[in-house]
């Protein structure tokens, strides 16, 4: 198994670490010819959704990674991931890849000093993760009944799937538990409903 | 509560990392470096070149002006205080910056003690020129560093020593016994838990940037190629011929540093980059202050 890493700004070093500790492949991605190897999943990682959605563009990656994600990719947004794979923020179409059927607010929980731990359960995968939320977004609503809600905190969604795509608004790259991305490995070798 | 906040501030710097952080002056300027792919920006009355050139003493922006900025853009908006003045970073706390950058440009306000920067809850980023210095303002609280280089000249050379020099005296504590850290933490002026992790993990506790002098996409991806994690720039976008431009080929060429072809495209028709002044004209070494 390859996973490809979105390596165009942000903590994508953090992810690649975890998936060689769980014995993953991985490669970066910071142009089209990265983005042309063979692959079984995508990780975009946390950083900043502006620059990298920016980068995405300009780089002439947007369009393929968002058709391969429509065509069914498996892919894991954290943060900066999630905004990116979000249709609307609040209310509104936003630019990106706009894959996921999901509402997002930005920085919702306003400026660095209101970044903050968690614990918190996710559905199906850990009953207490460590959450870690940086100048985080959450999510206002699922715009779709395939987007399934996998955990709250404090009465807002953090984590979302819909079919092949997995997002968090918290960075589970960031501490030392790894059910996630544990769990997104079983999926991309096992693909449920 | 305070080691919890230390390492959510360490965990923003690294979110930053393999981006640009821009220094702006206006509204405008922070907009036009949002979308040109900053990843945070730095909000000062007067960029460093134009701090140079004026003179006198040289202090903390207008909190009204850099809230004007806070509100321009959605991006980590940073700023700078003098080294030591705690009142001053206290003033940024209270506006909710996300980043404070205590900083050698400005005209230093104490000669011996930098702020504790562990009685804050926001972040810190500091300057440093070797490896003793970025471990000391570490101890201090800092959570990201940057190097100093030599602010407002356009001349990479020091930020190209610093890097040089940190990097080197890393390798240096990676390959020693252990037996010989404290001596090491003794010769560095550092504490010896702090060389005891570089000696362990071979890399800073926290993210280090490249900063000083960097004009031009090629001096960016330099300082990536030597080991920095991401790049301030300050003077030398808004001080040169065509901004946008130039800002969004150095955010392009943090990426993709180790491309030379592309780098070859990035670099063309970018206007005139700024005059800048070599090291050996300026009188006032901004690295040596804070030590």
């Amino acid at each position: 198994m390859r996973v490809a890493v979105l390596a165009l700004q942000g903590a994508f070093i953090e992810h690649e670490q975890v998936l060689q500790e769980l014995g993953v492949e991985t490669f970066e991605v910071r142009q089209l010819s990265d983005w042309q190897q063979p692959k079984d999943a995508l990780i975009i990682p946390g950083g900043e959704s502006t620059t990298q959605v920016h980068l995405l563009s300009s780089l002439g990656l947007l369009h393929p990674i968002r058709q391969a994600i429509l065509d069914g990719l498996p892919v894991f947004g954290t943060c900066a991931g999630l905004i990116l794979l979000a249709k609307q923020e609040d209310g509104h179409p936003r630019e990106g890849l706009c894959t996921m059927d999901i509402d997002v607010c930005r920085n919702a929980y306003g400026r660095q000093l209101g970044s903050f731990n968690a614990m918190g359960e996710v559905a199906g995968i850990a009953d207490q993760l460590p959450m870690t939320f940086i100048r985080a977004p959450y999510v206002h609503r699922a715009l779709s009944p395939d987007v399934e809600i996998l955990s709250e905190v404090d009465g807002h969604i953090v984590a979302v799937r819909q079919r092949h795509q997995l997002a968090t608004a918290f960075h589970p790259e960031l501490t030392a538990d790894h059910h996630l991305h544990q769990y997104f490995i079983q999926q991309i070798n096992h693909p449920s409903a | 509560m305070k080691e919890n906040r230390q390492a959510l501030n360490r965990q923003l710097a690294q979110m930053l990392k393999g981006g640009v952080i821009m220094d702006v002056t206006t509204p405008e300027q922070a907009r036009i470096a949002e979308e040109a792919g900053a990843c945070a920006v730095m909000a000062l009355e007067r960029i460093p070149a134009d701090i140079r050139a004026a003179g006198g003493v040289s202090r903390m922006s207008d909190p009204k002006m850099i809230r004007g900025i806070q509100e321009a853009v959605s991006i980590p908006v940073m700023a700078k205080c003098r080294i030591g003045h705690i009142a001053e970073a206290q003033i940024l706390q209270a506006i909710e910056i996300d980043y404070i950058d205590e900083s050698e440009v400005l005209s230093p306000a104490d000669n011996i003690y930098h702020i504790d920067k562990t009685k804050f809850d926001v972040p810190f980023v500091c300057g440093a020129k070797n490896l003793g210095e970025a471990l000391r303002r570490i101890a201090e609280g800092a959570t990201m560093i940057r190097t100093k280089g030599e602010p407002g000249t356009g001349d990479v050379v020091q930020a190209v020593s610093h890097i040089r020099l940190m990097q080197s005296e890393i390798r240096r504590l990676v390959s020693m016994n252990e037996d010989e850290l404290f001596e090491a933490a003794k010769q560095l002026q550092a504490p010896y838990e702090l060389v005891k992790y570089v000696h362990e993990n071979g890399k800073l506790p926290v993210v280090n940037f490249a900063a000083g002098g960097v004009a031009t996409p090629a001096d960016a991806a330099l300082m990536m190629q030597l080991g920095a994690e991401g790049v301030f720039v300050g003077s030398g976008i808004f001080k040169s011929g065509n901004p946008q431009k130039r800002a969004a080929a150095i955010v392009q060429a943090v990426t993709n540093y180790q491309d030379a072809k592309l780098l070859a495209e990035l670099s063309e028709d970018l206007g005139e980059a700024m005059v800048g002044i070599n090291e050996q004209e300026i009188e006032l070494l901004m690295a040596e202050r804070g030590k």
